[in-house]
């Protein structure tokens, strides 16, 4: 056994913007032992829920996250309508899915680029975030906001896409798609990309389900669960099947988020193709009454929202259980016994959003 | 075969026009309603202060005696819920986006009747 060194990683690292501490304890070149640390960007959201009206909170479980913003306040919308019982109309909720989805895609791509350049393929990272930014356009043009969408209400929506919009959105989708096409070639073949990828971080199948893992990481290695699969929104008639990869390693998570790019391109196009007319909201009556729990499948995986409520305009407690927290049991164990060098990627292969873990 | 697929693939972008906009040049013109600044029109405005409550940000003082209303663009979270709440219609958004300025965190100086 070699002499044991501890080297600190974070808060503020070149690699990654996310402010999360860890303390490698390293033998060598090998980790042998990691302590993580986070609770520097606390917000204190969920105390702000005693102060905000219910209708309101919206805008701000929206800034949850600034990157699945529009699924954190949609999860949300989905937990007041379940205390409320309220019947979202059939369009919102097709309406919800779009944009679910576009959420999901620009994710994904901010995700490669970000891997991308951890690995050091600066060119690879710009391609990448040049399809994001039509991404981003479509998102800004259908909602008003380019990464905080505000379209989420509760019993609907905020606002409608036309008609001539969702067939023109179809038209750039196939464009952007055919980029995504060339870029995830080069992720999925190029020689010095599966050099830092293949092999590494391995998370066993028994492992993932033990720790707790979700969204990519716990697909990655075997489990077919995605949220998605029950239903809410409209999934339920968009015959939604999940993507599931059996490498186990960080390979495998890029190919589990490229193909979710495709699936949800596909996706928007059913719901496109099924969207119903009709109205896109529910008038809300009254203030919510009990308690509820809401789940939805987010880029980074499954996010829990718990809400309760005493008949007044304000709500007793507020909750949310983000998927990087789930994450950063698994996180850790891939981390023990990995290189120095790889400490990075596989930080990143987690997608770790630490501000909506912190709140 | 990589360095043919390579000239190839240069050339191709020899031919082209850059990805990104000279941007002190040429702006892209704001999309219609995208969430961008608060105006008020002011000689509408009761100083009813519904925004002031509302607002989740705090970036909004109202002062009915004084007949105060300003609002602080950098705490301004953008999310419309003003325009929205608004009982007499006096708020608005406009879609360009709020400009830089010299003081810090400062709000806007009061407007007054």
């Amino acid at each position: 056994m070699g002499k044991q060194t501890i080297i600190p990683f974070g808060p503020q690292h070149p690699v990654l913007p996310e402010p999360i501490h860890l303390d490698l304890v390293c033998e060598d070149e090998k980790v042998v032992d990691v302590i993580p640390k986070i609770g520097f960007i606390h917000r204190g959201l969920e105390k702000l829920i005693e102060k905000k009206e219910f209708t309101d909170f919206v805008h701000i479980a929206d800034r949850v996250c600034g990157i699945c913003s529009f699924i954190h306040g949609m999860t949300y919308c989905m937990a007041i309508e379940g205390v409320m019982n309220i019947e979202v109309p059939p369009r919102a909720q097709y309406l919800r899915v779009i944009w679910s989805e576009f959420s999901r895609i620009h994710s994904h791509l901010l995700w490669l680029g970000l891997t991308a350049d951890a690995f050091g393929f600066e060119n690879l990272f710009m391609a990448t975030w040049r399809i994001r930014e039509h991404i981003l356009d479509i998102i800004e043009e259908t909602t008003g906001g380019r990464v905080i969408f505000g379209a989420s209400k509760i019993g609907g929506t905020r606002r409608d896409i036309s008609n001539d919009k969702l067939k023109d959105i179809l038209k750039e989708l196939e464009g952007i798609e055919a980029q995504i096409r060339e870029c995830s070639e080069v992720f999925l073949k190029d020689s010095s990309v599966k050099s830092r990828l293949v092999g590494v971080g391995v998370l066993t199948k028994e492992d993932a389900y033990k720790l707790g893992a979700v969204g990519p990481m716990l697909r990655a290695s075997g489990h077919d669960y995605d949220v998605r699969m029950s239903p809410y929104a409209a999934y339920q008639e968009l015959d939604f099947v999940p993507v599931v990869e059996n490498s186990c390693d960080s390979y495998g998570r890029c190919v589990v988020r490229i193909k979710e790019l495709y699936q949800s391109c596909r996706l928007i196009e059913k719901a496109v193709a099924k969207i119903p007319e009709g109205a896109i909201e529910t008038k809300i009556v009254g203030f919510p009454k009990g308690e509820y729990f809401a789940r939805s499948e987010q880029p980074r995986g499954e996010v829990v929202y718990y809400v309760k409520g005493d008949g007044t305009k304000m709500l007793k407690r507020f909750r949310v259980r983000t998927p990087t927290f789930a994450n950063l049991p698994p996180l850790l164990k891939v981390l023990t016994g990995c290189q120095l060098a790889d400490v990075p990627i596989l930080v990143l292969t987690i997608d770790p959003c630490i501000s909506c873990t912190e709140r | 075969m990589p360095i043919a697929k390579m000239t190839s693939s240069v050339l191709k972008i020899l031919g082209k026009k850059p990805s990104t906009r000279a941007y002190p040049f040429y702006k892209r013109p704001a999309f219609k309603d995208a969430r961008g600044k608060i105006v008020i029109d002011i000689p509408l405005c009761i100083y009813c202060g519904i925004c002031m409550r509302r607002c989740p940000a705090n970036a909004i003082f109202t002062n009915i005696k004084e007949k105060v209303w300003t609002i602080d663009h950098f705490r301004c979270v953008n999310c419309k819920l003003c325009v929205d709440v608004c009982p007499k219609k006096c708020l608005s958004m406009e879609s360009d986006q709020a400009l830089p300025s010299t003081t810090r965190l400062g709000p806007e100086p009061s407007l007054k009747k």
